[in-house]
């Protein structure tokens, strides 16, 4: 197979489990005629469920984008910018369901605040009895979407920042009279939101029809249709199976009409801010609320992941806390050596499952890029779609299909099924990650190597793959950090039966033993760190004797 | 309106890149002569506000009289272009030039549209600034600038983008426009035909007179 045909291979390895799986989905939904859907609707809980999903999605991702903004308006190219900057990365790095378990031990009625504040603050002297987690408008799902979309959206924005010289054109801005914040949003969020459009539309879609963070912060009763749908797929008997199917595509149905609503607000939007322009209002006032609105928000919410992840470690290690202390009365290793004999075939299995994973899509990636850089390819537009087609249809609407088909071809319930659906979700991550550091390779270099007489395949191994250590190990550890936090594929393809780290975590979840669940949350966390870490070390220490490869 | 640089100096790192005095009447136009580099931008940045921290300023910036040297960019009303004409693409022509007009300002559209007329822009409002020429497009940079009502000018090598005809009509526009409202103008610029036709002192980033103007 020649190296050119590789692009359109990849994303056909993209688009057909997508598209298969789709279809899987839809033909048991219409199987019976409307049967399915009949049954649908007349479950009580629909409306709720539904109202749910667009509620906390549409609101989560509102909030996420206007703090993205406001933090890019308020502090970019501020020291205090530099400090968000490097905190990105390893915020990104946690895993949905960590995160998720991390801000249920901070704010649950039993956790670490109330027991900071308890009892001199509060008077309790024994966990007070609120529903603050799985409350039943959505509260705290919705704040643990803004606090894992927030990051994702930053980078993606920072990635495409300069690309509208962002420098310039505020000085031109300043020069004529406009505040920070008024010249950000007048002059550079135009070009900026054409670029993060695609992100939001997947943070959109992932924000309603997530299921690991709903199963854990979420309302219950009844649950966000999304969960639903996977109780219901998960059920064993058939006509449960075709009311999932059916409960998949109101899911999906919901998914457009909210992309839509969304799309209408962008065009309202922009013709508010074509107006203002016009208005001449500078609103220089604007720069100081936004400014305290952007560091006040971001030290929350970075404040409250860090804080959670920390609960979860001093919990895996408590052996006495009682409610209202602050710290536990001792420490022990208790509960490490309990949760060892299911936590380490897990922990072998997440990184058998997520190396495989990412070393596969990291080959993918590789080798389209080479292949753009041989024969001189493009990536279209199109082609970026069907890149980000995973990210942009609900995973709760075509895996369910997928598992169907797998189920069939007797391919469900192994571990490799389960990476090569990992594949799936973990490549458009790792082509982001590559493709910029990949195409900003001076092409000269190359001319320069072609010209000493080196063959294509020496000019890839010898000169790119070393020049892109660093890249391709971030790109890595980017691969790992989304293979260990999947959720759903790894459920569905792997029938329950392939468990990982993250389904352990979001399974113990429910049953309250805080050490067991904050053991296993940690490690699903140490997992990407560690290779995030390797990225940073091991190009310094290969490139120790080379200025320029560590600028 | 004059402006005034007292002593102004910026240094990076114990070097020492620019160290002007000197006073820009009102029509003036000062040129700043220096082959590339630190320098000129420098005095750019330290004359609007954007130098990055790590720059030492030391002297004071003065613009009829007003300090400005410790304002933020946008309250010292000194218009800039630069050599590209960094017209906001997602606004029409009228909607840059709506932005740059102070919004006290009531019948701004025909206020524009004069602007545009005065310029040989009539009927120019509705377009898209891609679908200009360069020359239009410089013009209506122009305009935004002005139309802000700033006190000086300051140019960054304005011209070197333009082909060598309209370069010419460019440079009478800038400095004819600049001269009639009264504005000090410094003109930051390696090309040695800048200088000749802005036809005022020529310096160079340390404030010693270019000998010569011959190439």
């Amino acid at each position: 197979m020649s190296l050119r045909a590789l692009p359109r291979l990849t994303l056909a390895l993209m688009a057909v489990p997508v598209l298969a799986g789709l279809a899987g989905t839809l033909m048991p939904a219409f199987a019976d005629g409307a049967t399915a859907f009949r049954d649908l609707a007349a479950w009580p809980g629909l409306p709720r469920a539904s109202a749910l999903s667009l509620g906390t999605g549409l609101a989560s991702t509102a909030v996420a984008l206007g703090l993205c903004l406001a933090i890019l308006a308020a502090l970019y190219g501020s020291p205090a910018f530099d400090r968000i900057r490097r905190l990105l990365a390893p915020l990104l790095a946690v895993p949905h369901a960590a995160a998720a378990l991390g801000l249920a031990f901070l704010i649950a009625p039993s956790g670490w605040i109330a027991r900071a504040l308890s009892p001199w603050a509060t008077g309790w002297t024994s966990p007070p009895d609120l529903l603050i987690l799985n409350d039943p408008w959505g509260l705290s799902l919705t704040a643990g979407l803004i606090a894992k979309e927030l990051p994702f959206l930053l980078l993606m924005a920072l990635s495409s920042l300069a690309a509208t010289d962002p420098e310039r054109r505020l000085t031109t801005a300043a020069s004529l009279g406009y505040g920070r914040a008024s010249g950000f949003l007048l002059t550079i969020l135009p070009a900026l939101y054409r670029q993060l459009r695609l992100p939001v539309y997947a943070v959109l879609t992932y924000a309603m029809t997530v299921v690991d963070m709903a199963l854990i912060l979420g309302p219950t009763l009844p649950p966000t249709l999304s969960q639903q749908v996977v109780n219901w797929q998960m059920a064993p008997s058939l006509t449960s199976q075709n009311l999932a199917a059916a409960g998949a595509v109101l899911q999906l149905a919901l998914v457009l009409f909210a992309l839509t609503l969304w799309r209408m607000a962008e065009i309202a939007a922009r013709a508010l801010l074509i107006r203002w322009a016009m208005s001449g209002h500078r609103a220089a006032a604007l720069d100081r609320p936004v400014r305290r609105f952007a560091l006040f928000a971001a030290t929350l919410l970075a404040g409250a992941l860090f804080a959670g992840l920390a609960a979860q470690a001093l919990w895996s290690v408590a052996a006495d806390w009682r409610f209202s202390d602050a710290l536990p009365a001792s420490l022990s290793l208790a509960a490490w050596r309990t949760a060892l004999p299911d936590l380490a075939p897990a922990t072998a299995r997440t990184i058998a499952i997520a190396v495989a994973a990412t070393l596969a899509a990291l080959a993918l990636a590789l080798g389209c890029l080479e292949a753009e850089a041989r024969h001189g390819l493009r990536a279209t537009p199109r082609a970026m779609m069907l890149l980000y087609l995973p990210l942009l249809v609900p995973q709760v609407v075509f895996l369910p299909g997928l598992q169907t088909l797998a189920l069939a071809a007797k391919l469900e319930g192994n571990w490799i099924a389960v990476a090569a659906a990992h594949v799936v979700f973990v490549l458009p991550y790792v082509f982001l990650s590559l493709s910029q550091p990949f195409r900003n390779l001076d092409p000269r270099l190359a001319i320069a190597a072609r010209a000493l007489g080196a063959t294509e395949a020496r000019i890839f191994w010898q000169m790119r793959l070393p020049l892109l250590l660093a890249p391709v190990l971030t790109a890595f550890a980017v691969g790992m950090a989304v293979s260990v936090g999947l959720y759903l594929p790894t459920l569905l393809l792997g029938g329950g039966r392939v468990t990982t780290l993250t389904t352990e975590a979001v399974a113990l979840s429910s049953g309250g033993n805080r050490r067991i669940i904050g053991s296993f949350a940690l490690l699903q966390l140490l997992l990407p760190a560690l290779c995030f870490w390797i990225a940073l070390a091991l190009p310094r220490i290969v490139w120790r004797h080379r200025r320029r490869m560590l600028a | 309106m004059t402006l005034r640089l007292e002593n102004l100096t910026v240094t990076l790192a114990g070097r020492r890149l620019v160290a002007l005095d000197l006073t820009i009447g009102p029509g003036e136009i000062v040129t700043l002569m220096a082959p590339s580099g630190a320098g000129k931008s420098s005095a750019l940045g330290a004359i609007i506000g954007t130098l990055p921290p790590d720059f030492a300023v030391t002297g004071r910036v003065l613009l009829g009289g007003r300090d400005v040297t410790a304002l933020p960019t946008r309250l010292r009303r000194i218009g800039l272009l630069f050599q590209d004409d960094l017209l906001f693409p997602h606004l029409s022509v009228a909607g840059n030039l709506g932005f740059a007009l102070p919004a006290r300002m009531t019948d701004r559209s025909a206020r524009i549209d004069s602007a545009l007329g005065s310029a040989g822009l009539a009927g120019f409002g509705p377009r898209d600034p891609a679908t200009l020429s360069g020359g239009e497009r410089a013009r209506v940079a122009l305009l935004r600038c002005l139309l802000a009502e700033p006190q000086a000018l300051l140019l960054d090598e304005p011209f070197s983008r333009l082909d060598t005809a309209l370069r010419d009509q460019m440079r009478s526009l800038v400095f004819d426009r600049a001269r009639n409202l009264g504005l000090p103008v410094l003109l930051v610029t390696h090309d040695i035909e800048d200088a000749r036709a802005a036809a005022g002192p020529v310096l160079d980033p340390f404030g010693t007179a270019t000998s010569s103007l011959s190439p």
